[in-house]
């Protein structure tokens, strides 16, 4: 899905692959930010890992440095409830990827546990179950191992680096998350939801707690989801087909 | 409560979040109304996500050097650039306009 358009595309589990790398190392290497402020918001480094290693859900893992930040552990109530509330997609990343993933209870709880927006994303953007389920194992590994390492060298770093900021990984993470919005963009429907959830969560930034925002923003695709606003006559059922693989 | 308590209680409940959506039935999602909520719903999400992650420092709503870093990889997407180098040059993009002084 975020690969070059090459013509040379290869099989579709090949293309998987090449997207999940892509989209693995990138997200990787946006644990140095996370851990960096992590102890910087106050948790050791001990800490920090632990939540890469358990919790293992980039917006989770902000969500409760940030709000241990500004609160401190007084504040533990709300940033628990503020994580566990952004964790919640996961639930729907789950009944999304369970069909693909197959298996027993052992390989189930290891994808439960790699279920995040980016191996997800890769996923459910390929267009065969064989590339769908590469696509899942390849980006939940590369991310798990490269969040956990990245994370430990960006807590290690900690006040070396300074401001991280400086460096604009704070970017970085917004520019991620269009590159995995962009291919589902293929349609008036999911493009007015985008736009719509974008300003919505935009608004209630100020109003609500950290967390919440997104996730009420998501109740715009239920409504829109549920009553078929602004969809074609037959329902346009997905993988959204990477763009270089229609070329 | 401990920072420690905090991060493990907090860890539990987004594991438990994850691993409850593989309990739920499978053909909860067979129907073509449920399919399509939730394709719109990881939509939704990633468009919120964005929102939140460009514009927003705490719980307040700030424009700083994000807003056109992310602005040039949406172009950058549009054009097709791989993934990596896209977000590798939103970075860029907004360390230098900080370094430069242009933005914050």
């Amino acid at each position: 899905m975020a690969g070059p358009a090459s013509p040379e595309a290869g099989t579709p589990e090949r293309a998987a692959t090449r997207s999940a790398v892509a989209v693995g190392v990138a997200t990787a290497a946006y644990g140095i930010s996370f851990g960096a402020l992590s102890v910087a918001s106050g948790l050791d480094i001990w800490q920090t890992s632990v939540l890469s290693l358990l919790m293992f859900s980039g917006g989770s893992q902000f969500a409760i440095i940030g709000v241990l930040a500004s609160g401190g552990a007084g504040a533990g109530a709300s940033a628990i409830a503020g994580a566990a509330l952004l964790g919640a997609r996961n639930t729907l990343y789950g009944i999304r990827v369970k069909p693909i993933i197959g298996g027993g209870f052992w390989r189930k709880v290891a994808a439960a546990w790699l279920t995040i927006d980016e191996s997800t994303a890769v996923s459910t953007a390929q267009p065969t179950l064989g590339s769908q389920r590469r696509g899942f194992w390849v980006t939940g590994l590369i991310v798990f191992v490269g969040w956990n390492l990245t994370t430990l060298i960006g807590a290690l770093l900690g006040d070396a680096l300074g401001d991280v900021r400086q460096y604009g990984l704070d970017a970085a993470a917004g520019a991620a998350f269009v590159g995995l919005l962009w291919p589902r963009l293929r349609a008036l429907q999911p493009v007015a939801v985008a736009v719509v959830a974008a300003v919505v969560a935009a608004v209630l930034v100020p109003v609500l707690p950290p967390g919440l925002p997104v996730l009420v923003a998501a109740l715009v695709a239920v409504v829109v989801g549920l009553l078929d606003l602004l969809g074609k006559r037959e329902p346009v059922l997905e993988p959204p087909v990477p763009e270089e693989e229609t070329a | 409560m401990t920072v420690w308590h905090i991060v493990l209680l907090g860890s539990i409940a987004c594991l438990a979040l994850k691993f409850a959506g593989y309990l739920v039935p499978a053909r909860v999602l067979e129907t073509p109304t449920a399919s399509r909520t939730a394709n719109l719903v990881t939509v939704a999400l990633l468009a919120a996500l964005i929102a939140v992650q460009t514009l927003s420092t705490g719980p307040a709503l700030v424009f700083d050097a994000r807003v056109p870093a992310v602005l040039a990889a949406v172009v950058l997407f549009a054009l097709r650039v791989p993934f990596v180098l896209a977000v590798l040059a939103a970075a860029v993009i907004a360390a230098v306009l900080r370094l430069l002084g242009w933005a914050a």
